[in-house]
């Protein structure tokens, strides 16, 4: 089944057209990473999926639920890790996952249960009482993104969700990433090419609001005629190689 | 059930900043005192009721909620700027939990505030009476004023912007153009023009009047305030709808 099936999808701020005509298709259970420069439109994109933004034209549809017309509907099945951190700063670790589950609807006692579980899915057992904002930007974080899975969401929107962090917290998360393949489905915005080549099941690329790639790592290299995943974004985005 | 954990949440966020303390509980406290030890040196023939704690208390009352504005907009300011926001606006909560869950906790903590001060003029000379928790009632719903403009300015602008405007702009504001600290009838023309078209000097007379159970006095200074509460809410509110749409 489809998760995600994007119709014609516009969004124009202005004069400016930030996404053109988007159409897309994401399978249940894949991890679909959008790849593009800066200001490609890739947020936008997120942003509108995660009922955040009314598209000025067309429509999508998380399992079969329109934006347009469902939002509140859509957005129980959601979840989003946005680009920056989005943690409680007073809160304690334990508390800000409490509050993300509650809000989705688990009574105090499931809250309770899959805060625990989730830290320790995510190595957060040892900080469970310490403040968000005293945390490392690593852990804060990856706190976030913990945040963001607590609801068990059945789309997951993570929005560049190792930027900034150490080669070693990257390495971490994409591990918790692609435990999540085929369970949920995830859609991940990122710049680091080799993140996508990693995780990702397919990869679309945008440029300047459109799509103009969409496929597999190797799809893609064999399209452009290229060696690796670099290459081939570089060549669709109009540079030299 | 969502309002009351975002609520629960918010409180948390507020009472952890122990800034928030000082100036939500320990300056009107700091205020009472100085202006008490001011009130017993003025002479009796200089005939100055300004500082008597039956004027003062319920000035200092309104005073500490002005800060409302602070906390509150600094919080939403925070939420927004932070990208917490973003994700809440993601997530099943609606408008009204929004509006509730920010709302709630300053009415709560305006409610605590203004017991201690009155509490406090207790020590000071003020008579204890019924009528302080009708005082302590009427300051309750004149918040709503200041949590209002706190709204507005957390959704409208960054932390630091708010910080300027609540934190130093309205509680001078406030504080100047309410008569706790300056005798309006005394100084009359324009500045009293100002002072009767601002909604704070109204504030500050509903919770006098409010000390005496003397209705027909509070009822049209608690109308002019609610008025004000009423259309500075639903400018908020529809800011607020606004960049929940991502508008």
């Amino acid at each position: 089944m489809d998760a995600i099936v994007t119709t014609n999808l516009v969004k124009k701020y202005g004069d400016f057209t930030a996404v053109d005509d988007l159409n897309l298709t994401i399978k249940q259970g894949e991890l679909f990473s959008l790849l593009g420069l800066n200001g490609a439109g890739k947020t936008t994109v997120i942003k509108m999926l995660s009922c955040l933004s009314k598209p000025t034209g067309g429509d999508a549809f998380l399992l079969g639920d329109s934006i347009n017309e469902k939002p509140q509907s859509i957005k129980k099945i959601i979840n989003l890790s946005p680009q920056e951190t989005a943690v409680a700063p007073n809160l304690t670790v334990k508390e800000n996952l409490e509050l993300i589950a509650g809000l989705y609807g688990q009574n105090s006692k499931n809250s309770q249960k899959s805060a625990a579980l989730t830290a320790n899915r995510f190595g957060l057992d040892d900080v469970m009482s310490k403040k968000a904002k005293i945390l490392s930007g690593g852990m804060q974080r990856r706190l976030s993104i913990a945040m963001a899975l607590i609801s068990s969401p059945e789309i997951l929107f993570l929005d560049e969700p190792t930027l900034g962090l150490d080669v070693l917290a990257r390495r971490e998360l994409w591990a918790a990433i692609k435990a999540l393949k085929g369970k949920v489905t995830v859609v991940l915005t990122t710049h680091y090419l080799e993140e996508a080549e990693a995780l990702s099941d397919r990869v679309g690329i945008m440029a300047k609001g459109k799509s103009v790639a969409v496929g597999t790592v190797s799809d893609l290299i064999g399209q452009t005629g290229t060696t690796k995943l670099e290459d081939a974004f570089i060549a669709l985005n109009g540079g030299a190689i | 059930m969502r309002v009351v954990l975002f609520s629960k949440r918010n409180t948390k966020e507020i009472i952890r900043e122990p800034l928030n303390f000082f100036f939500g509980l320990g300056f009107p406290l700091i205020l009472l005192l100085l202006l008490s030890i001011i009130n017993a040196s003025i002479p009796a023939e200089a005939n100055n009721a300004m500082f008597e704690i039956d004027n003062l208390a319920p000035g200092l009352a309104m005073f500490g909620t002005a800060f409302m504005a602070l906390f509150s907009g600094t919080l939403v300011a925070k939420d927004r700027t932070s990208s917490f926001l973003m994700r809440l606006f993601a997530s099943p909560m609606t408008a009204t939990d929004f509006i509730l869950g920010y709302t709630l906790p300053m009415i709560a903590m305006t409610a605590v505030q203004c017991t201690i001060t009155f509490l406090a003029s207790l020590i000071f000379g003020l008579q204890f009476t019924v009528s302080i928790l009708f005082a302590i009632l009427i300051t309750v719903i004149t918040s709503f004023l200041f949590v209002g403009i706190g709204l507005l300015c957390g959704t409208l602008l960054n932390d630091k912007a708010v910080g300027g405007i609540c934190g130093a702009l309205v509680t001078n504001i406030a504080g100047w153009f309410s008569g706790i600290f300056i005798p309006i009838d005394l100084i009359g023309g324009a500045f009293k023009v100002i002072t009767d078209i601002l909604p704070f000097y109204h504030v500050v007379e509903a919770i006098k009047a409010a000390l005496q159970v003397d209705f027909s006095v509070m009822l049209p200074h608690l109308g002019v305030v609610l008025a004000y509460a009423l259309i500075i809410y639903i400018i908020a509110i529809y800011a607020f709808n606004n960049k929940m749409k991502g508008d």
